[in-house]
C-alpha cells in the first residue's frame, strides 16, 4: 500500500469509472449475520452509503478486477478495439480496498465485476478467489455481488453462490437479434444456462435449508440482471416482456434497465456521443416493473399490440387507468385492496392504510390526503365520504389535461425539449 | 385551566408523569423539561420525580393496548424531541387507554396520524444515520465518528453498530447533543461518553483533520472512488440533495 498508493489510485479510478455503467448497486436481500464476531453484517433492507452526483446509490465498492477484455462488445466501454487506458487489481488489493472501506463504514459491501482475460474460468476463479478470501481468511460477512462470466464452468458458479450474497449474469439487450449485431461473440444461451442453473441452485438449497439448518447458506439475496435500453430498436413492449420472462421463469430478484450512454462517435450501430441518456424511459420502465412487482399489474394490460410503447408524459398506472376508465370510479371505503392499489396516485402504503383506517369510519378527500394520497390525481378516479362523483364518461385526453396542469413533472424540461426536436 | 407538568427530560420520567396525571387527575397538561429554564410559573406546576416502578406500570398498561411496532413508534416520537412532543403522546397514550378496540389504524385521528408522521421522520434519520456515519482510525485502535442528526438517534442506531463492528472498538459522537457511544470489544458493551473536547491538548484529535497517513490514504480512495463511480451525463443535483441533504454533509468524507 504504502509504495504503490498513486497507482492503486490510478487504478480505482479506471476500474471504478469502467464499472460504473452496470446499475444495480442493491446490498438488499440477505440476512447474512456476524455470528464469528468478525467484520460486518449485511442488512436486509439494504443501506445506500451516499449518493452519486447524479443521485444514485452508492451501496457497493463496485469495480471491475479489470477491464482488460478479449471480447468486444460494441455498447461496452471496455471492448476489445477501444482505445483505453488498462489496469488490473490483484487479488489482495480488492481484498484490502473491501475491508479499509467496510471498517469505516463507506460501503456495505463489495460488487465485483470483470472485463474477460485469458478465458472466462480464468477470470471466474479469480472473482471466487477474491470472495472465498474475505469471507474465510478475514472472517468477512458483509456483502459480496459477484457478477458472474458468462460461459464459466458450473464449479466456479456453485462456488460463487457459496461465498457471494448476490449473483447476476446480464442479459444485455433486450432481444437476441440486438446481442448478435452488438456483441457477435456472445449468445443468450450462455447467458441463460447459467442463470437458469443459479435458479435452480438458490431454489434448491434454499428448500434445503428448511429442513437443515445446517445448510450453507447460496446466494442468499437472489440473482440479478441487466439490460441496456436505447441502444437497439426494441420498443418498451420488447423489453417489458423480456423482463416478464426473465421474473417468471428464472425467478430474478430484480431487472435492471440502463439507459444507454454513448461511449463512441465512430459506431453507426449505436446512437453517437452527445445523445442524451434516455432517461425518463428508463424511469417509467421502472415504474412498470414496480407495477409487476408490487402493484398485481400483468405486463400486457400496460404494454401490448395496440400500446407497443409507455407514455411519456405521464406514468404507466395513470396511462392503463385512463385506457381503462371502465372500471372507474373505486369506492374507497368498500373497493378491495388490489382494486385500491390500481388507482393513480394511491401508493403500496397509502392503500395499506385506507383498508386499515376504513374500519374506523369512512374516509373522505381530506382523510386521503393526509395519509399521503396525491388526490390531486386520484379524485378523478375514486367515491369517497363528502365527495363529488367523478365524472368518467368524459375523454381520457380531458381528464389526463386537468392532471397533468395541476401538477409539475420533474421531467417536464426534459421532455418538453426532447419533444421540440420533432416539431 | 392547564396545569404544568416539569420532569426530567427522561422517557422513564414522561411515562412517571402520565402516572401522575392519572392518579391525581391533573387536567389539560402541559409538559416543561426540568434543565429548560422557564420564567413564567404563575399556573400550577408539578415536578414529577421519575419512578420506574411507576414508569413500568405504564408501560405494561401500554402493552396490553398496542402492538410492539406502536410502542417503538412512541419512542421514536420522543427522540425527535420535537415540542410539545410529550403532549402528543399523552394524548396517543389517553386514546390507546380510553378505546376498547385498536386504535392504531385510526389515521383520521389526529393525534395518531401525527405519531404516525413524526415516528415515520425519525425512523428515517435512523436508516440514514446507519449510512452517513464515517469511523476513521485515530489511533490506539479506536474509530471514530461525529454526527449532527437532527433527531436523537443514536440509541437507534447503537444496537446496529454494535453487530455489524463487533470486532473494533468505536465511538459515536452526537457533537450537537454532546454525548456519544462507546463500544468495547473487549466487553462487548456500549456506554454512554461525553468528551471534554477543551481538555484534549492536540486540537487536531477529533476534529476532523486527519494526521495518520494510513487513514489519510484510505479517505483520499473514498473521495476518488466517488467521483469515479459519478456519471456525469446523468447528472441529478435535485435528487442528490433530496438523498443527501447538505446538512448532513458536514461529516461526510466525499462531501468535503
Amino acid at each position: 500500500m504504502e509504495t504503490s498508493f498513486e497507482r492503486i489510485q490510478e487504478k480505482l479510478n479506471i476500474l471504478a469509472d469502467a464499472a460504473k455503467y452496470d446499475v444495480s448497486c442493491s446490498s438488499s436481500g440477505s440476512k447474512r449475520k456476524n455470528t464469528t464476531k468478525g467484520l460486518g453484517d449485511a442488512s436486509s433492507s439494504g443501506i445506500c452509503h451516499t449518493y452519486t452526483e447524479d443521485g444514485r446509490c452508492v451501496s457497493l465498492l463496485k469495480i471491475l478486477l479489470t477491464n482488460h477484455c478479449i471480447f468486444d462488445c460494441a455498447y461496452c466501454v471496455s471492448r476489445k478495439s477501444n482505445d483505453i487506458k488498462r489496469a488490473a487489481f490483484t487479488v489482495e488489493e480488492v481484498i484490502s480496498l473491501t475491508l479499509n472501506f467496510y471498517k469505516r463504514n463507506y460501503i456495505e459491501g463489495l460488487f465485483l465485476s470483470s472485463g474477460i482475460f485469458k478465458s472466462p474460468d480464468f477470470t471466474m476463479e479469480r472473482m471466487v478467489a477474491i470472495a472465498r478470501k474475505l469471507r474465510l481468511e478475514h472472517n468477512y460477512n458483509g456483502y459480496i455481488h459477484l457478477k458472474t462470466i458468462p460461459g464459466a464452468s458450473d464449479e466456479l458458479m456453485k462456488e460463487a453462490g457459496l461465498f457471494a450474497d448476490r449473483l447476476s449474469v446480464n442479459i444485455e439487450l433486450p432481444t437476441e437479434i440486438s446481442l448478435h449485431s452488438l456483441a457477435p461473440q456472445k449468445n443468450y444461451k450462455d447467458i441463460l444456462t447459467p442463470m437458469s442453473y443459479l435458479g435452480e441452485s438458490i431454489q434448491h438449497y434454499k428448500e434445503e435449508r428448511k429442513l437443515i439448518k445446517s445448510t450453507p447458506l447460496f446466494a442468499p439475496a437472489g440473482q440479478s440482471t441487466q439490460m441496456i435500453i436505447g441502444a437497439t430498436p426494441e420498443t418498451d413492449k420488447d423489453i417489458l416482456f423480456t423482463a416478464n420472462t426473465l421474473y417468471k421463469n428464472y425467478s430474478l430478484k430484480r431487472v435492471y434497465y440502463s439507459g444507454y450512454i454513448p461511449i463512441s462517435d465512430k459506431d453507426e450501430r449505436l446512437p453517437l456521443l452527445g445523445t442524451p441518456p434516455p432517461l425518463i424511459r428508463e424511469h417509467r420502465l421502472y415504474q412498470t416493473d414496480w407495477l409487476m412487482r408490487f402493484y398485481g399489474f400483468d405486463v400486457h394490460e400496460i404494454v401490448n399490440d395496440s400500446h407497443l410503447n409507455l407514455d411519456i408524459d405521464i406514468d404507466p398506472k395513470l396511462g392503463w387507468a385512463l385506457r381503462n376508465l371502465h372500471v372507474f370510479p373505486v369506492d374507497i371505503n368498500k373497493a378491495p385492496y388490489e382494486m385500491i392499489l390500481r388507482v393513480p396516485g394511491i401508493g403500496v402504503q397509502s392503500a395499506h392504510k385506507i383498508v386499515v383506517a376504513r374500519k374506523h369510519g369512512m374516509l373522505t378527500m381530506q382523510h386521503l390526503r393526509k395519509m399521503g394520497v396525491a388526490t390531486n390525481r386520484a379524485i378523478f378516479f375514486i367515491l369517497c365520504k363528502a365527495s363529488p362523483i367523478p365524472n368518467t364518461d368524459i375523454l381520457p385526453a380531458i381528464i389526463k389535461n386537468k392532471i397533468l396542469s395541476s401538477s409539475k413533472s420533474k421531467f417536464e424540461k426534459t421532455y418538453s425539449s426532447q419533444l421540440q426536436l420533432f416539431s | 385551566m392547564s396545569e404544568r407538568i416539569v420532569y426530567d427530560g427522561r422517557f422513564a420520567g414522561l411515562l412517571t408523569a402520565i402516572f401522575d396525571i392519572y392518579t391525581f387527575k391533573y387536567k389539560d397538561p402541559h409538559f416543561y423539561k426540568e434543565y429548560i429554564q422557564e420564567t413564567m410559573f404563575e399556573d400550577i406546576s408539578h415536578h414529577i420525580v421519575t419512578d420506574t416502578t411507576k414508569s413500568q406500570r405504564v408501560w405494561s398498561g401500554l402493552k396490553k393496548k398496542l402492538t410492539t411496532a406502536a410502542m417503538q413508534k412512541l419512542y421514536f416520537v420522543f427522540l425527535s424531541e420535537q415540542r410539545q412532543v410529550e403532549r402528543l403522546i399523552y394524548d396517543y397514550v389517553k386514546y390507546a387507554f380510553d378505546s376498547s378496540i385498536s386504535i392504531e389504524g385510526d389515521f383520521t385521528k389526529e393525534c395518531v396520524s401525527n405519531v404516525e408522521k413524526l415516528a415515520k421522520k425519525v425512523s428515517r434519520e435512523r436508516h440514514r444515520f446507519k449510512a452517513f456515519v464515517r469511523l476513521e482510525d485515530i489511533g490506539n485502535g479506536i474509530m471514530y465518528a461525529p454526527v449532527s442528526p437532527d433527531y436523537n438517534i443514536l440509541p437507534l442506531i447503537a444496537p446496529f453498530f454494535k453487530k455489524r463492528y463487533a470486532a473494533q472498538n468505536w465511538i459515536i459522537y452526537d457533537t450537537k447533543r454532546k454525548y456519544g457511544l462507546y463500544y468495547d470489544k473487549n466487553t462487548e458493551h456500549i456506554n454512554e461518553v461525553v468528551i471534554d473536547f477543551y481538555s484534549i491538548k492536540d486540537k487536531n484529535v477529533l476534529s476532523g483533520f486527519v494526521f495518520d497517513p494510513e487513514e489519510h490514504k484510505y479517505q483520499e480512495l473514498w473521495k476518488q472512488y466517488f467521483k469515479s463511480t459519478n456519471i456525469p451525463a446523468r447528472k441529478n443535483t435535485k435528487l442528490h440533495l433530496k438523498h443527501v441533504p447538505r446538512r448532513y454533509w458536514k461529516y461526510l468524507v466525499e462531501k468535503q
